[in-house]
């Protein structure tokens, strides 16, 4: 026993240098990103001998952080509530109708899954250029079409818990199908909508690719915006890392306020 | 009846149609044009398989398709055997293994591009910085040569990546018997006696899962390479999606790049069927 306990604490102090080891970079990101260029060059590990604020100050201007905010958060949302609105009902009506056509259907949801994006982006941004949707509804409706398989394959799966005499005591009491859905299965289908969005949302904030093809400088998100600070002050560090610092907050918020639900929902996702 | 087919067309096509719009139609087209001389508007011929006859004479694209390849390779090994240890560590009933759990998963949830910056800065910054205090001269010029840009990727990439893999193994090891686990205590089996005989087989399928998840991850990535080291020095890490990204809307070269996509596709979508393939096959045998 008391070999086991030596065991257990050398492994506590493995895991805490490991863990260390791991949130170094946030670590050394945020010390510097409060230094002046000259304390950056002095010392890169400490932090900071004396601490500047204007490094965020200018970050914050220059990556016009409250407009590129918003841009981001419009498109995550409204895009996420479309895939959940859609998917689910979609994930409904295919798991209720036993027809071979409905088979059909689902399986070319399931196979557009292997289609990569670098795959079809090209004739995709010129369709939609042709169409002249290259601003935030196109981009909305094309997180649908890249979002909708992965999102219908986990709605169909939890349909199959949810059993159709529901729907039948439901028809008898006069409700139409959509009164079904919006009463009856929507609600219980609460705990895959949670997964879907986490999964979806954590991928549309991040984009960087697809946005950067699709829309204009108006409307450009936060990784957009990263992208073009970064480049222009690629040699200037402290501005650099203040920026990145910024761009992280929203996420490390996210991460905090529903830490159980993603690490549930991005399991849930990767291992059907 | 005719009731209930209309509202089954109704619920299923907004999604029907984003799908045929967003992907199958572009699909599609975009195989056509890989074998014209597609400008990204029109075309004015065929050109039959002069694309892809092309294909097998660039450097360029060779290059990226063998660091694509090793890349995937080395992250395969690194994430799986870190991933699994790092699954072990925190459900050993540590005090920390929460903490520790949130640590090793929040990389995962911040994008490739900003992560990728944060890297330059401890690869070309911190790591020269260190280095000179304490006189490593390996920790000098990296991502300025191909061999520390490669390592740069994989250090980054297993980084970010590790916590995922790590959530699919804790979601395996929770389906271990504790009931195997006591017994085989009361034999006095040790540490590695239960590893190898009750937890590596029952976790096994789990291995299965993470690989051909790093693998076809490997193969997409885009982002982390665009912002670690932008292809650079002279394109020797240049990755395939990057690659693929450059001709198309770096050289305006649309059917060349397209034929570029289709082979992409072609091979993603390969090793997907064969992940298929395997994982039938695993659920068979149970």
């Amino acid at each position: 026993m008391k070999k086991k306990k030596r065991a257990n604490i050398i492994l506590e102090i493995i895991g805490i240098l490991i863990g260390l080891i791991w949130i170094s970079p946030f670590y050394l990101m945020l010390v510097n990103s409060f230094k002046t260029p000259k304390g950056i060059f002095t010392d890169v590990l400490a932090p900071p001998a004396e601490m500047t604020y204007d490094n965020y100050q200018k970050a914050f201007v220059e990556l016009d952080f409250v407009k590129s905010l918003f841009n981001s958060l419009v498109i995550t949302v409204v895009s996420v509530l479309v895939i959940v609105l859609f998917s689910s009902l979609a994930g409904y009506a295919l798991a209720r109708n036993k027809s071979r056509l409905s088979a059909t259907i689902l399986l070319i949801f399931v196979a557009a899954m292997l289609i990569p994006f670098q795959s079809v982006m090209i004739p995709l941004v010129s369709i939609f250029g042709m169409a002249d949707m290259l601003n935030k509804v196109g981009l909305i409706f094309m997180y649908l079409g890249f979002g909708c398989s992965l999102s219908i394959f986990l709605y169909h799966g939890a349909m199959t818990g949810i059993s159709s005499t529901l729907d039948e005591a439901a028809i008898i009491d006069g409700a139409s199908k959509l009164q079904i859905f919006w009463k009856i299965i929507f609600p219980l289908l609460k705990p895959i909508s949670v997964t879907v969005a986490i999964l979806n949302t954590i991928w549309i904030w991040n984009d960087y690719l697809l946005p950067s093809l699709v829309l204009d400088s108006n409307s450009e998100t936060i990784p957009i915006k990263m992208f073009y600070f970064f480049g222009q002050y690629t040699k200037q560090w402290h501005l650099a890392l203040a920026g990145l610092t910024i761009a992280i907050i929203p996420v490390i918020i996210f991460y905090f306020s529903a830490q159980k639900q993603i690490v549930a929902g991005v399991t849930e996702g990767a291992v059907k | 009846m005719k009731n209930k087919e209309f509202s089954f067309w109704l619920f299923i096509t907004p999604v029907l149609l984003s799908l045929l719009i967003v992907v199958i139609l572009p699909l599609l087209l975009g195989t056509y044009y890989s074998f014209t001389n597609w400008n990204g508007l029109t075309f004015t011929n065929f050109v039959g398989f002069e694309n892809y006859q092309r294909l097998l004479g660039d450097q360029q694209f060779k290059s990226a398709l063998w660091f694509t390849i090793k890349f995937a390779v080395a992250s395969i090994i690194l994430l799986n055997v870190i991933g699994l240890g790092l699954a072990l560590l925190v459900t050993s009933k540590l005090k920390t293994s929460n903490i520790l759990r949130t640590v090793f998963f929040m990389p995962n949830l911040i994008g490739g591009l900003i992560l990728g910056f944060i890297w330059q800065f401890i690869f070309v910054r911190v790591f020269s910085g260190v280095g000179k205090l304490i006189g490593i001269e390996a920790l000098q010029g990296w991502l300025s040569d191909t061999q520390t840009g490669f390592w740069g990727l994989v250090i980054l990439t297993v980084w970010q990546m590790s916590g995922y893999i790590m959530i699919i193994y804790i979601a395996y090891l929770q389906n271990v018997p504790n009931e195997l686990l006591e017994a085989a205590d009361i034999d006095g089996a040790s540490r590695w006696q239960k590893f190898k005989n009750i937890i590596f087989p029952l976790i096994a399928p789990g291995f299965t899962v993470s690989m051909f998840l790093t693998l076809s991850n490997s193969f997409k990535i885009y982002d982390q390479n665009l912002s670690l080291t932008n292809g650079g020095p002279y394109n020797s890490t240049q990755m395939m999606a990057m690659n693929i990204v450059d001709t198309a809307f770096g050289s305006n070269e649309m059917a060349y790049g397209q034929s570029k996509a289709v082979i992409f596709f072609i091979i993603v979508a390969i090793i997907s069927l064969t992940q298929v393939y395997f994982n039938k096959k695993r659920e068979v045998d149970l």
